[in-house]
């Protein structure tokens, strides 16, 4: 791991969503309050939190896709530049590259191989990515409802191979997949990180992401109130800091599974 | 596949008879008494009415008559229309002809102009263009298809003097003697007001799918993977929306069908929405029989064809079968 290049840098990120209330009344709601975030060359960064706490949403605001009514606050520095618009249409796609969750990301009227080319990939490269994930010639001809977990995993990740993609967000790359594919695909993610592609997997298997990431974020009510090395977090309870943190690495299974009482308290962020 | 079709051909027969035994007694229930209708305006004393009852049958029981229309129709005998004095079949595919070209026209014209501007109004959503496309179809959809009629006559044949007032030849041609050029300045109305009335349908349900599928989660990645909107269209989108649009196209069949009969009876154009109206006006019972039934099997072709071509366009109906 280079420590020294760093490629993503997220300072003071928050999301807001305008909403309606009853009446037509708006409020906006903060799904991110105050991230912070650093990505360095060939690092794997795993953003853990629970489900439903807005980590996708980072995700779609570093690429730009959210919904209208979002905003976006906060600076976002790919390669020490700001990712303004222009920057994002360059980048986003060829550079910068999202590895999406599910099947259901890929067109069900498309086949597949036609479909990991994508409009900037060559049949060539399409089918080096899937020789290199173990997919036969014939999955190219396949649909995407034909397609097996395992198989439809490793063809949405041959999508990041085929680019010469520098930043990967995995956004929930594990759930849904048996734990030899899950672990297969940590595998993968390790690869692809020692050949000097930086990842950002947002998750909320701590276990599973402990296999393959290097700095674990903790992603708490909207923001991240901790971060440290898996290193720390195998080494145990006594080399992690922050009171939440501990609460997490005690609740794993091999660890006791234990719950503290104020668990779901307000009190773990500052 | 071959044990669909048989399947659809035992439904289609099925559909057949309910239509006519529907009709039949339909027409049987109305006011209208044919042996009146037959004699119009001239007087008749009532043995000529009953020699008239007995030559077109029309003094045996109801059920009589159908069964016997029935076992003719199966030898391929459809009766003598009793206005037209000619084979039923004769009359019906002549008049079809002329119908043909204008329901052709105008479906294959809504059908490309409601996919254009439901695709549009879906990729430029919530804009001006989208609003404007929005209130066109909004507009058209609540007014009828005769209505339209009217005002482009007023304004196209009365007014500006540019088009026919109606018939589908010049007065005094007959059709076949019509040069192309006539019968298309004749057509040209008539298609107008029935695309126009069928593009709004198409077009909105073509924005609201075509809004689902660019907020799906393969929308998103695509763009993710550096896609811009129109290219996701052509890639994506055309191929999705193409199902429901398949559904909608050739359930507009019957719609156009129906839409005809209005439009042609505005422009007085000769064709078989027209002679609908006049055998069900004249109580020409076999003609009008005749017409039920053959519109019924129109549209029936029409949305069995639709489900043969899911199959073409849908990758997961085709391989689901092939696999079953």
């Amino acid at each position: 791991m280079k420590k020294e290049n760093i490629i993503l840098e997220a300072k003071d990120i928050s999301v807001r969503f305008r909403m309606y209330d009853r009446g037509l009344k708006k409020y906006q709601l903060e799904v991110i309050k105050n991230l912070n975030i650093t990505l360095h060359e060939g690092e794997i960064l795993a953003v853990v939190g629970a489900s439903g706490s807005g980590k996708s949403v980072l995700a779609h605001g570093i690429l730009g896709i959210l919904p209208s009514n979002a905003e976006l606050g906060g600076e976002i520095l790919f390669e020490h530049q700001p990712l303004t618009k222009k920057l994002r249409k360059e980048k986003v796609g060829s550079e910068i590259i999202m590895i999406p969750q599910s099947v259901t990301y890929l067109d069900p009227l498309m086949k597949t191989g036609k479909q990991v080319q994508g409009i900037k990939g060559t049949k060539q490269q399409q089918e080096q990515a899937f020789e290199r994930y173990g997919l036969k010639k014939s999955v190219s001809d396949m649909y995407p409802f034909q397609l097996s977990g395992g198989m439809a995993r490793r063809a949405l990740i041959s999508t990041a191979v085929i680019s010469n993609a520098k930043l990967i967000l995995a956004d929930e790359p594990t759930p849904g997949l048996s734990e030899e594919i899950a672990l297969e695909t940590m595998k993968h993610f390790r690869e692809l990180a020692d050949s000097g592609c930086s990842i950002l997997m947002i998750t909320h298997d701590i276990e599973i992401a402990l296999k393959a990431a290097d700095t674990i974020a903790v992603f708490y009510d909207g923001q991240t109130i901790d971060t440290c090395t898996s290193e720390q977090f195998r080494q145990g309870k006594d080399a992690l800091h922050h009171p939440y943190t501990k609460a997490l690495w005690s609740a794993l299974p091999q660890n006791g599974f234990c719950v503290p009482e104020n668990f779901l308290r307000k009190e773990y962020s500052e | 596949m071959w044990k669909t079709i048989f399947l659809n051909a035992v439904k289609m027969l099925f559909l057949l008879l309910a239509v006519s035994f529907i009709t039949f007694m339909l027409v049987e229930l109305s006011p209208i008494d044919a042996v009146s209708a037959y004699i119009g305006e001239n007087s008749a004393t009532d043995a000529q009415r009953e020699q008239i009852a007995e030559y077109w049958g029309l003094n045996q029981p109801p059920l009589t008559r159908y069964l016997k229309w029935i076992s003719n129709l199966l030898h391929g005998d459809m009766g003598t229309s009793m206005i037209y004095r000619q084979p039923v079949i004769k009359v019906i595919s002549e008049h079809f002809k002329l119908s043909f070209w204008l329901m052709l026209f105008s479906w294959i014209l809504s059908g490309i102009l409601g996919l254009l501007l439901g695709v549009t109004a879906s990729v430029y959503r919530e804009s001006v263009i989208d609003k404007i496309i929005k209130i066109y179809c909004l507009a058209l959809e609540s007014s009828p298809a005769f209505w339209i009629g009217m005002i482009l006559l007023l304004i196209f044949s009365v007014r500006l003097q540019i088009f026919p007032m109606g018939l589908a030849s010049p007065v005094g041609t007959a059709v076949t003697d019509a040069t192309l050029g006539e019968r298309v300045q004749h057509m040209i109305l008539p298609v107008t007001a029935l695309s126009l009335t069928g593009i709004s349908k198409i077009t909105l349900q073509t924005r609201e799918k075509m809004n689902q599928v660019l907020e799906s989660d393969y929308a998103l990645f695509a763009r993710t993977r550096g896609e811009t909107i129109w290219q996701f269209v052509f890639r994506h989108g055309l191929r999705n929306i193409l199902l429901p649009f398949i559904t909608l196209q050739f359930g507009a069949l019957s719609e156009l069908f129906g839409g005809s009969v209005l439009a042609e009876t505005v422009f007085t154009y000769p064709g078989l929405g027209n002679t609908t109206v006049q055998s069900a006006l004249k109580g020409d019972i076999p003609l009008f029989l005749g017409i039920a039934v053959f519109s019924a099997l129109f549209v029936f072709i029409g949305n069995l064809t639709a489900n043969i071509l899911y199959a073409v366009a849908d990758p997961r109906i085709r391989e689901g079968e092939r696999n079953s």
